[in-house]
């Protein structure tokens, strides 16, 4: 099989199985299996991928040619296989934890809105496959994004994202989340209507093509002022990237069931975000152009003042998922600094942490959907004591907050250094400083949870001989977490430790990428 | 041979079968006649666009009469393209009409419908093809009454004074173009275009020819609705038949622009268009103000086929603003955008037609929860809002594609006219959004026989569905027959 078939079958086979779940929306057993077959499938594809590109090969294809001279294509880039591989492996995770956290409990409440309609069991059923469809769906649009071959195709992958992802923020259906699709559609569009399609047209119109060449397309064709607006209009226009003030759609997207939180709004959509941004800046700039024209450093200060701005709302933010969407608008905006830094230590640090961050945050998620399910509790408030029941979640959450805050010995050090490294090789001490403080920031806000965990004082035992007796608000009895859904959790949280050990295939593909 | 009669054949099937309609009295007959004649008229328009495409302009005179003392009928690639775009949406509606018509027309008056149908479609193939400014005038007679007629059909006694107002403002608009035509006869003796685009440069100076001009441009953009000359089309559009609403938002307005454009471009010339009489700058501002503006009072309907109604004057504002860059790329736009939104508009109110078979009405309280109910329905409505707001890989992306591009070849402050076409996709995104936010995000409360739309409906709707998203992924072809349009239409008919 050759490596270009390969990349036609990482969108086919997400697709594909979309298919076959569809066919199987009676069969619950079948479906899963069918689920996790398909995601075990597409991470052998990437992985086959990765081991040609690793040696120097870049394969292509061309889909089809919707505008002369500017088609559809893919190749498959260094940055794009390291942002394929983890994000088709977290699928296999997160298919995992999905089917015991979308069977487990249907009783319980959050499950309760996400199967509004309870009533009849078929639409139950029927309303859970669509779950597990739109889901491969957006997969397919991740993998579409990752091995986008040029601007015009990365740009039609990110809207096909954002389109079958709306489905999945609004899954309950309940007014709140029909506010929320709205924040989360009408921020997306509108970012990626009103600057990134111009932005894009006007670098065609400068350059003539929109392929992603290496030292970029626009070094030599555009000057002046037009290239710091251009960059601008970029950086704000790939919305997903979440750079303040176009991050409200985040948070907004918090309503859907954990597992969308967890793969989609800690991983693929945002990952895609601020990948799209590292794309645009080495593959259309060149950081070479950038750091010569001087043309990124008012944005590298609007990534600065998201990554504290967003730190310091999450400190005031009581529901554990929204606390956690803050803390990653915050992290994205480091992927986006690493961008704007444009030297390769910055490259390297950026891409790295977007493999790093998405396997610390994704075991956050997976923690907090599993304190849900098992506890109905969503306020970091009600999370006193509950280490001590649920040692095994609130370890996994010390070990990916560790992660995020950029502590030894999880792999979010890595990045950490190289971002902190670049920013003082681009002789911006003030970053660095904006560094420290920000993991200092999150050190507190999120380390608060589990110690609150382990050491605090519950108002009342929530242990199982207590049950019942809870405050009302802190929901009813205690349920065990569903097996599938912990096994989830222990491997996120092992490979953040792995990662600290083994960087090496993230760090060789972003040197590939940005420059030995 | 046959083949050399196909520009007479063009117009003359629909204006015979249109009477042979009334004498079958049965209204399936009549609607198995006016199918068979419109798919006819499908394939006598490809072929002439094939033919145009590989030998260049066909020229037909009429009863042997040399152009330009008899009437000619000149067929090149712009308007080759525009029969072809009415010809399709044509093929497509009249099989839509035949079940969707019997719900909504008294029955003894369906042969009559088609009558008027086919007649609607002989003016408005008469206008494309002809090359004589006279015989424009006439069809457009032919199609604005048998329009007239076609939208008093609507169920609601309001179609009547909606069809009214339109006679009126029609007519007013006719009026003056005959008047523009007779002005241009006096000064120049001829009513042959690519002889009227031959003369008029010698007495370009006189003031006569300029209110021509004048009046020729009023008429015309009355017909085509750009703003503030619309207001007769959102009351049409919203009370007419389904079918005709279908028909005449992808065909008739089409080709008032198609007219606008053969006349200004073709026979006047682009120098005296652009240079002389200022056109850009006078189509520039309306366009804009009838993009923001429609769009806007398109976010605030209820009725969601006057929502579409009012997108519509939006949409051709798009289509005169591709004009008004006055560039081969700003005109690629407004041809292109001329197919792509006869298949998004047509592909929408065919689905409200479906709608309205199922449920009698468009009301967006009343199509809460259809998602469940009619899925291929509003899927179908779906994809057309996903491509009147411009997704890529849909039709309505690649046109605004060619008018950013355009905008942004002319540089400088055009910047902010391609700003303006980004936003107001966004508010187009806004009304689509609502009707797809109350029927899939909302439980259905209504009466629970309510079914999905029968297959005669479903077929032709989505027929232009999947046209909407195959000439949206593989565009390259359609760009080529619309770019070569446009540089036709920039060079101008005489040379």
């Amino acid at each position: 099989m050759t490596a270009s078939t390969l990349l036609l079958l990482s969108l086919a086979v997400p697709a594909a199985g979309a298919a076959v779940i569809l066919l199987l929306r009676y069969n619950p057993n079948a479906r899963e299996a069918a689920s996790l077959v398909t995601a075990g499938a597409l991470f052998t594809i990437v992985l086959r991928i990765y081991l040609a590109v690793s040696v120097g090969d870049r394969p292509a294809l061309v889909l089809a040619e919707p505008i002369p001279g500017i088609p559809i294509a893919l190749e498959a880039e260094p940055l794009g296989v390291l942002f394929a591989l983890v994000a088709s492996f977290l699928w296999i995770v997160t298919t995992m934890y999905s089917i015991g956290y979308m069977r487990g409990h249907p009783l319980r409440p959050e499950i309760r809105d996400v199967m509004a309609t309870l009533g009849i069991d078929r639409d139950r059923e029927k309303r859970q496959a669509r779950f597990y469809l739109f889901f491969a769906f957006a997969i397919a649009a991740v993998m579409g994004v990752a091995f986008a071959g040029n601007l015009f195709t990365l740009f039609v992958f990110y809207e096909v994202l954002t389109l079958t992802t709306f489905p999945l923020v609004t899954h309950s259906r309940s007014e709140a989340a029909r506010k929320a699709g709205r924040v989360y559609l009408g921020v997306l569009f509108t970012t990626s209507v009103v600057f990134q399609l111009l932005a894009i047209v006007w670098t065609y119109a400068i350059a003539g093509t929109l392929d992603f060449q290496d030292g970029g397309i626009l070094s030599g064709r555009a000057a002046g002022a037009v290239v710091p607006v251009l960059l601008g209009l970029f950086v704000f226009g790939i919305g997903k990237a979440a750079v303040m003030p176009f991050h409200r759609w985040l948070p907004a997207a918090m309503v859907a069931p954990t597992p969308v939180s967890a793969l989609l709004h800690a991983v693929a959509v945002v990952k895609a975000g601020v990948f799209a941004v590292l794309k645009v800046t080495v593959y259309i700039f060149g950081i070479d152009f950038i750091a010569a024209t001087g043309a990124s450093v008012w944005l590298m200060w609007v990534a600065a003042a998201t990554i504290i701005l967003a730190s310091l709302v999450a400190f005031t933010k009581n529901n554990l998922k929204v606390r956690l969407a803050y803390s990653t608008v915050s992290q994205l905006s480091y992927v986006v600094l690493g961008a704007m830094l444009a030297n390769q230590l910055g490259v390297v640090g950026g891409g790295m942490h977007i493999a790093m961050h998405a396997f610390g945050k994704i075991t956050l998620f997976f923690c907090a959907g599993v304190i849900i399910i098992s506890t109905n509790r969503t306020e970091v408030s009600q999370l006193k004591g509950l280490g001590r029941v649920m040692p095994i979640t609130f370890g996994a959450f010390f070990i990916g907050a560790l992660s995020i805050v950029g502590l030894p010995p999880t792999g979010g050090a890595w990045s950490k250094w190289f971002l902190g490294m670049g920013s003082l090789e681009a002789g911006q001490i003030g970053l660095v400083a904006v560094l420290m403080l920000s993991s200092l920031l999150s050190l507190v806000y999120l380390m608060e949870i589990p110690l609150q965990g382990f050491f605090g004082r519950p108002r009342r035992a929530p242990d199982r001989d207590a049950a019942g007796e809870d405050d009302h608000d802190h929901g009813g009895d205690f349920h065990t977490p569903p097996r599938w859904s912990m096994a989830a959790i222990i491997t996120t949280a092992v490979a953040c430790v792995i990662l600290f050990l083994y960087p090496e295939p993230f760090y060789r593909l972003m040197t590939m990428v940005a420059g030995p | 041979m046959i083949a050399e009669h196909l520009p007479i054949l063009q117009v003359v099937l629909p204006l015979l079968a249109a009477p042979v309609c009334i004498f079958l009295r049965n209204p399936r007959a009549a609607g198995a006649l006016a199918v068979l004649t419109s798919w006819s008229a499908l394939g006598i328009a490809l072929s002439l666009l094939r033919e145009v495409m590989s030998t260049g302009v066909v020229s037909y005179a009429i009863g042997d009469w040399a152009p330009p003392i008899g009437i000619e009928y000149r067929v090149d690639i712009v308007n080759a393209w525009v029969l072809v775009i009415v010809a399709t949406i044509g093929a497509v509606v009249t099989p839509y009409a035949i079940t969707s018509v019997e719900s909504e027309v008294d029955r003894k008056r369906i042969p009559l419908f088609y009558a008027a149908y086919l007649l609607c479609l002989t003016g408005l193939l008469g206008i494309t093809i002809t090359g004589d400014v006279f015989n424009v005038f006439v069809f457009l007679e032919i199609s604005s009454l048998s329009a007239y007629a076609l939208i008093a059909m609507g169920q609601r006694r309001r179609a009547l004074t909606a069809a009214f107002r339109y006679l009126i403002m029609g007519s007013v608009g006719a009026t003056f173009i005959v008047i523009g035509i007779g002005l241009l006869y006096v000064m120049t003796g001829t009513l042959n275009m690519a002889d009227l685009a031959a003369l008029l440069p010698e007495v370009w100076d006189s003031r006569t020819v300029k209110v021509a001009y004048g009046f020729l441009g009023v008429g015309m953009c009355l017909k085509l609705a750009l703003f503030p000359l619309h207001l007769w089309l959102p009351n049409a559009y919203a009370f007419a038949p389904s079918a005709v609403t279908a028909f005449m938002a992808s065909t008739a307005t089409k080709v008032a622009v198609y007219m606008l454009l053969r006349l200004f471009l073709s026979i006047f010339g682009r120098h005296f268009s652009f240079e002389v009489m200022g056109l850009d700058l006078i189509l520039l501002p309306l366009a804009l103000v009838a993009i923001v503006s429609m769009s806007l009072v398109a976010i605030f309907q209820v009725d969601v086929k006057r929502l579409l109604a009012y997108s519509s004057v939006a949409q051709i504002g798009y289509m005169i603003l591709g004009l008004s860059f006055a560039s081969v790329t700003g005109l690629t736009a407004t041809l292109l955008h001329l197919f792509n939104h006869a298949l998004m508009k047509g592909a929408l109110f065919m689905a409200l037609g479906c709608v309205v078979y199922r449920i009698g009405s468009v009301h967006i309280d009343a199509m809460v929860g259809l998602g469940k109910r009619m899925p291929y329905t509003m899927a179908a409505f779906v994809v057309g809002g996903l491509s009147l707001v411009g997704v890529p890989l849909t039709v309505g992306f690649v046109s605004k594609w060619y008018l950013i591009l355009g905008a942004l070849e002319k540089g400088g402050l055009w910047m902010g006219v391609a700003a303006i076409v980004l936003v107001t996709s966004v508010m187009a995104l806004v009304y689509v959004w609502r009707v797809v936010e109350v029927a899939y995000l909302r439980d259905f409360a209504g009466d629970e026989r309510v079914r999905e739309a029968p297959w005669s409906l479903l077929v032709p709707t989505w027929a232009l569905v999947l046209a909407n998203l195959y000439f949206g992924i593989d565009a390259v072809r359609i760009s080529a027959v619309a770019r070569g349009a446009a540089e036709a239409l920039m060079i101008g008919i005489g040379s």
